[in-house]
């Protein structure tokens, strides 16, 4: 079949939509529409366009590549199991939105021009933020209107960019752009909006845990990684992205080490992986954007496997931050192992799919001899380790003992959890099929004894330092200031500020005018109260009589005059 | 039996001091093995330094320990209590047995 049945990414919008019907339809949709869409991204060839004219444009709101087959197969596989974790405990208002998020990523990723990827890219914007308000709280909802907020920022930047492109090239083609114009640089910024890129990181941190036990989960796959994928089809190899991917890497494993709720840290490390595509897309090379696009696929399961896990823990325990939490192995030793996979996933242990993912960007760095770079990647393995890999399992599953015995996590989350940590294991020790769909020919063999032997010593000496360095590592009921720190307090406090001095100068002023309007009538009533004063002064009738003679006298003499 | 005693024998198995001292043994063998693992292995050499003696090995422990200390300094700057912004979230309430 190569004839086009419905574009796949508004097939999830529309089923979202459908949700409200009923609890079977919905349980039927939740099942039955990333299926569907898998078959549909599936059944059309690789180069597959279809068009259509609007306004003077050929539209494409269906291009299949290689590279976006990649991402909508996995965004679609997240909706699947994302939905058997929510499905019995989510709200359906929650799972509607999510599912119309899910498909406007996969229409993003299947999008031929910059039109379709714009509406896509806001109604994703509006799917998280309405996700993100089913958690239905005062904290979620307050951090719902900074995130749309930020959203709606990025998206601004994002259609300005593109209205110039337009005007300067006359193409709305969505394809590699040159960093030639401000229009350009625009559309940059609206994507790395989206990628969690600085200095705007931090509204991941502040929305994602505020979400519900499932909706974290459903937050964690989408933004970002849609953002990665326009990265890696308009700006491959643009070298800023390398400095901006380090920073990020950087920025989420210090964040995470600071920080005590167990979802935040999980919201930290996002950015922390997202930098290493970032910079897999700034090196650019065939094997660097095969070995972004592959971290991003696997990437999507081990975090959303981490966010299922603190969720069930979330859901049992109605607890999130570390020091309150510990020793649930006992009484959930499923989730813990489970989780426990995901871990070990995210850093990379060899026979898990981060091993076989990330150390594509690293070779990469190498083949380019970009010695900083590299040495920064291998520093930052080990850190993920520290903050990921073990501090997450760690403080809410070991440590000390919390007392809290609660049970399992229901069957349902428990099924999810456990197709997401075979999938960990299985693309580790199995990685050609993944190989196989990457947008380039894969010529990288990951299980060679020097690099099992350097992933081991990288990785078990971090969890060395972990142990040794335990007593700093103390959680502590604190938060950590980032740059929401400027629009949450020093904007808000210094506008404050502002008007209030300026409504007590504009108080001063009108006060001081009052009191000279007060003075300038006391005055005047002075001077005409009583009989005395030039109005209220008596006229004898005479001198009146006078004065009406001498205008009709001159009344008279001008009438003379004119005649 | 000593109170202390009854207390370890109650603990979960993975919870007693005996056998986090085992842990930590085993730990260490581990360590030790993969240190050993890299004489007989030639790394990809391409800055000059891979090859050296348990390079990862160490290069791994500085940096997190570099890592750490970092994050504590900046901490002392960044830390906040929780409610710095607005009171501490309600999530916390709802919880399903």
């Amino acid at each position: 079949m190569t004839e086009l049945f419905f574009p796949p990414g508004l097939l999830l919008v529309l089923g979202a939509l459908l949700m409200p019907l009923g609890l079977k339809v919905r349980n039927a949709l939740i099942f039955g529409l990333p299926i569907l869409c898998l078959i549909l991204i599936w059944s059309l060839p690789v180069d597959y366009v279809f068009s259509v004219p609007f306004l003077g444009f050929e539209l494409e709101p269906v291009k299949v590549t290689t590279t976006g087959r990649v991402f909508a197969t996995i965004f679609c596989l997240m909706a699947l199991v994302g939905g058997v974790f929510a499905y019995r405990q989510a709200s359906t208002l929650e799972l509607s939105a999510a599912f119309a998020y899910a498909g406007s990523a996969v229409g993003v990723t299947l999008s031929g021009d910059l039109i379709t990827l714009f509406i896509f890219w806001e109604v994703m914007a509006i799917g998280s933020t309405l996700v993100i308000w089913s958690a239905k709280h005062d904290g979620a909802y307050r951090a719902s209107v900074r995130y749309l907020m930020v959203h709606l920022l990025g998206g601004l930047l994002l259609m300005t960019g593109i209205a110039g492109h337009v005007i300067d090239t006359g193409s709305i083609r969505f394809e590699a752009l040159q960093l030639e114009s401000i229009a350009q640089y625009l559309i940059l910024a609206g994507f790395l909006i989206n990628a969690g890129a600085p200095p705007l990181s931090a509204w991941i941190a502040d929305a994602y845990p505020e979400a519900s036990p499932s909706g974290s989960v459903f937050l964690s796959a989408f933004t970002t990684k849609t953002a990665v994928f326009t990265l890696i089809i308009a700006f491959p190899g643009t070298w800023i992205l390398i400095p901006i991917g380090i920073y990020m890497i950087f920025y989420g494993i210090i964040y995470a080490l600071l920080e005590n709720d167990m979802r935040r840290i999980l919201a930290y490390s996002i950015v922390n992986q997202v930098g290493f595509m970032v910079t897999g897309i700034g090196i650019g090379t065939e094997m660097a954007l095969n070995g972004a696009t592959a971290h991003a696929f696997a990437h999507i399961i081990y975090k959303a496997l981490l966010l299922m896990s603190a969720g069930a823990v979330l859901y049992r325990t109605g607890k999130r931050r570390c020091t309150e939490l510990g020793g649930l192995f006992q009484s959930m030793p499923w989730t813990a192992l489970l989780g426990t996979i995901g871990a070990l996933a995210i850093s990379s242990f060899p026979f898990t799919s981060g091993f076989v993912t990330k150390s594509m960007i690293a070779q990469s760095a190498a083949d380019q001899h970009l010695m900083i770079v590299w040495f920064s990647l291998a520093a930052a393995s080990a850190g993920v380790f520290l903050h990921a890999g073990i501090k997450f399992p760690w403080f809410v599953f070991f440590q000390k003992d919390s007392g809290m015995r609660p049970p399992e996590a229901p069957s349902n989350m428990m099924v999810a959890m456990s197709i997401f940590a075979l999938l960990c294991i299985g693309l580790g020790i199995f990685p050609q099929p993944l190989y196989d769909i990457l947008p380039y020919p894969v010529s990288y063999e990951p299980y060679t004894g020097a690099h099992l032997v350097a992933q081991f010593q990288l990785l078990l000496f971090a969890g060395l330092a972990f142990f040794v360095l335990l007593p700093m590592m103390k959680r502590t009921l604190t938060i950590s200031l980032d740059f929401d720190w400027f629009y949450r307090r020093v904007f808000p406090v210094a506008s404050q500020n502002t008007f209030s001095m300026i409504w007590k100068l504009d108080n001063v002023i009108r006060m001081a005018f009052l009191k000279k309007l007060d003075q300038g009538l006391a005055f005047i009533t002075k001077r005409n109260e009583g009989t005395s004063s030039l109005l209220s002064r008596t006229y004898p009738a005479g001198s009146m009589v006078m004065w009406v003679t001498v205008i009709l006298a001159v009344y008279l003499f001008l009438s003379f005059i004119t005649h | 039996m000593n109170p202390k005693g009854t207390n370890q024998q109650d603990k979960h198995w993975l919870l007693r001091q005996e056998n986090i001292r085992k842990l930590w043994i085993g730990f260490i063998v581990v360590l030790v093995l993969t240190v050993v693992a890299g004489l007989f292995v030639h790394q990809h050499d391409s800055f000059g330094v891979e090859d050296s003696f348990a390079f990862f090995a160490w290069y791994g422990f500085i940096t997190c320990v570099g890592m750490v200390v970092f994050a504590k300094l900046l901490g002392i700057f960044l830390k906040r209590p929780e409610d710095y912004y607005e009171p501490v979230s309600t999530i916390d309430e709802a919880h399903h047995d």
